[in-house]
């Protein structure tokens, strides 16, 4: 059995129970995967999963709180389940959580630049290790390696960590560490040259806020600081400093919470490389706490408790 | 009309340097894996192969202008007296949109409706418009999301620019549509093109072809007004949107905007910024009440105002160009021509009881 008729099978014996389960579907054209809200029987048929189901489906639990809702997770949406429950913003025992191994997700942004124009492609056919498209009437293939996501590149955790239903065997990780390369190349150039790229970057921001709106993590929304209109904390001025400040604050805001499952960098229009940012300090909270988000259900997060003092931060040596 | 012109590729970039010259030129440039439009540099290789991701909007309507700068000036003789000194900001620089499509030109059709109506008169927004040319890029290939067929327009569609360009293999054949246009054509880089013109014209009419048959989205208008109430279809049509606003900031017709005042001290300006209903704030009153509480409430209104409230007061027109923007651009693939297609084939419940 595929694993996707066992999911089909697993959601289908609990939908009964439930408002709702979220999964994917097909979207407007082959290559766009679109969440799929599944309330009846008939729409289980609908199901997709595989490299383009790219959305974490744990972004929409916090704003469906008062349901009983499945969601159907790769292992980096499980980690945002297990972040949201650390944090009490869901209930668990509302939340059903059916998994599955991941082989990792195509970055549309990765295949415009193997491919040019991503928008008229008419047909894609992923597997594990290949992507087949017809485009202008041509077949171009493609392994999947090539335009996979960075984060599925160095991910530690592909099987869904916390589930309550699971489909098909776990995988081997496509990882066993991180040490964050890509942060220590950004890093070795010149603070100057650094701050310029931000410059650079930022200034194309049409501040939608699609990075926030896509975080599961991010869960003010509404009452925004970015937004906020008493006070009026960031000026609504189309200025670079305006927008490096709201992605500055939504970072901070993200210091040990954040899972890396890339959302807001995917959500950006725009392409901004702004996850960078959030692995900068995933990466200061991992040296300083030794602390991977979102993994331990029973963990709880740096920055929301406190200890008199901290095994890596050396006060009184000072 | 003038005669149709031709510019061969390899002269294109001496014309952009030309036209630079006595104007601010905006044109497709490639920032990081994003085209938007931005001030055109001499000898940059412009690439007008694709869509740019974000409309030439902010060319005619910027994301952010001061409407005014003020500052406050106490009276020394009595503090508690203070004059407001007011000064109009309106600084429109003559620009030249080049190789937008004719989505993004089209788009601004629909803000002089507003912005240039009968009843109102937005002096900013017309000093913009008046000093804006657009030198638009025929579509020889549309995407999978553009539907520009259904709303009334075409993937050649001249509407709202001052020329058109037609991309030929070896250059462009280049046709006034405006007074405005006419003026940009005296370069004695451009060659004679009305030889040319009749296959730029055979492939206009191929690519609208090739689009298939457009879909009718007239009577959108009186079925989204009939399911205005119904909340169950809103929050079922709305349920993976996440209410941010990527698709009405790119929306080359969205034109709401928020007017805030940003103090410094005794001086300040003034702000208009673009707003958007995605957004929970967009209607938030002083009192605390939203009358969009719910982001399907305010997916119905983002819909609503493009197929039915602006269809009602501007004569059937529908304020989307049909681009498909807000479709490929949105984080979740929520797309407009779905919802309203959805919206034209639901059958009110009662109606169904009674077929039963
Ligand atoms: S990060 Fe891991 S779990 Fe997430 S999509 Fe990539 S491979 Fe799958
Ligand atoms: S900040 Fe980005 S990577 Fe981190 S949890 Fe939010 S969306 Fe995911
Ligand atoms: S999604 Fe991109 S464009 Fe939108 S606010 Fe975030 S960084 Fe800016
Ligand atoms: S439709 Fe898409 S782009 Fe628009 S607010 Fe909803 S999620 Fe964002
Ligand atoms: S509503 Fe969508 S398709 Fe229509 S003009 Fe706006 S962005 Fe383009």
């Amino acid at each position: 059995m595929t694993i996707l008729t066992q999911l089909k099978e697993q959601i289908t014996a609990q939908l009964p129970k439930l408002d709702m389960v979220i999964g994917w579907e097909r979207g407007y054209d082959a290559l766009h995967a679109t969440p799929l809200f599944i309330r009846a029987a008939e729409d289980v048929e609908r199901l997709q999963i595989g490299p383009l189901a790219v959305h974490n489906t744990a972004t929409y639990l916090t704003g469906l709180k008062n349901k009983k809702v499945g969601v159907v997770v790769k292992g980096c949406d499980s980690r945002a389940v297990i972040q949201l429950q650390q944090e009490g913003l869901i209930n668990r025992e509302n939340v059903v959580v059916f998994g599955f191994p991941c082989d990792g997700v195509v970055d549309l942004t990765k295949l415009r630049r193997h491919i040019g124009d991503i928008g008229r492609v008419k047909e894609a056919k992923a597997s594990s290790s290949e992507l087949q498209l017809t485009l202008d009437g041509q077949e171009q293939q493609m392994a999947l390696a090539d335009v996979l996501a960075d984060k599925c590149t160095r991910c530690r955790f592909p099987n869904a960590l916390v589930h309550d239903h699971f489909a098909g065997t776990p995988r081997e990780a496509h990882a066993a560490t991180d040490d964050y390369p890509d942060v220590l190349a950004f890093e070795s150039q010149p603070l100057e040259a650094r701050f310029e790229h931000w410059k650079q970057e930022m200034s194309r921001c049409i501040r939608c806020y699609a990075c926030r709106n896509a975080c599961p993590m991010c869960v003010c929304r509404d009452h925004c600081v970015a937004q906020s209109r008493d006070p009026h904390w960031v000026t609504q001025e189309d200025a670079v400093r305006e927008k490096w400040m709201f992605q500055v604050i939504h970072a901070m805001h993200l210091a040990g919470r954040c899972v890396e499952c890339g959302e807001c960098q995917r959500a950006c229009p725009v392409d901004i490389p702004i996850l960078a940012l959030k692995r900068k300090l995933n990466k200061e909270i991992k040296e300083v706490f030794n602390h991977d988000a979102g993994v331990d259900p029973n963990a709880i997060p740096p920055l929301l408790s406190f200890q008199v003092e901290e095994e890596n931060i050396n006060e009184r040596g000072w | 009309m003038a005669e149709a012109k031709f510019i061969a590729n390899d002269k294109l970039t001496a014309w952009l340097d030309e036209l630079s010259a006595t104007m601010r030129v905006l044109a497709p440039t490639r920032q990081g894996d994003a085209m938007v439009f931005a001030p055109y540099v001499p000898g940059q290789n412009v690439e007008m192969g694709q869509e740019a991701t974000a409309p030439p909007k902010s060319a005619v309507f910027p994301a952010s202008e001061d409407l005014l700068r003020y500052d406050y000036r106490k009276n020394p003789e009595d503090l508690g007296q203070v004059d407001v000194e007011l000064l109009p900001t309106i600084t429109p620089e003559p620009t030249l949109v080049f190789g937008s499509r004719p989505c993004g030109a089209r788009g601004f059709l629909v803000f002089d409706r507003v912005y240039d109506g009968a009843k109102y008169k937005d002096p900013y927004y017309l000093a913009r418009r008046e000093a804006t040319v657009f030198a638009t890029i025929a579509c020889l290939q549309a995407e999978n999301a553009c539907f520009c067929h259904s709303v009334g327009s075409a993937p050649g569609d001249a509407a709202g620019s001052d020329l058109l360009l037609t991309p030929l293999d070896d250059g462009y054949v280049v046709e006034a549509v405006s007074k405005k246009g006419e003026t940009l054509l005296g370069s004695s880089l451009l060659a004679a093109g009305k030889k040319k013109a009749a296959q730029a014209k055979k492939l206009r009419e191929q690519a609208l072809k090739d689009m298939g048959d457009p879909q009718d989205f007239g009577p959108a208008k009186d079925k989204l007004l009939a399911l205005f109430d119904d909340m169950g279809f809103w929050e079922d049509v709305s349920a993976k949107c996440i209410s941010c606003g990527a698709c009405t900031y790119l929306c080359p017709t969205c034109y709401c905007f928020n007017i805030t005042d940003e103090n410094s001290g005794l001086t300040g300006r003034r702000v208009r910024s673009w707003d958007n209903c995605m957004s929970f704030q967009f209607t938030m009153e002083a009192s605390g009440h939203n009358p969009r509480p719910t982001k399907a409430h305010r997916l119905k209104n983002r819909v609503g105002h493009k197929f039915s409230y602006y269809p009602a007061l501007h004569e059937g027109i529908i304020a989307c160009c049909g681009c498909g923007r807000c479709i490929k651009s949105c984080p979740v693939s929520v797309d407009i021509r779905e919802i309203v297609a959805k919206a034209m084939a639901h059958q009110p419940p009662a109606v169904e009881e009674a077929a039963k």
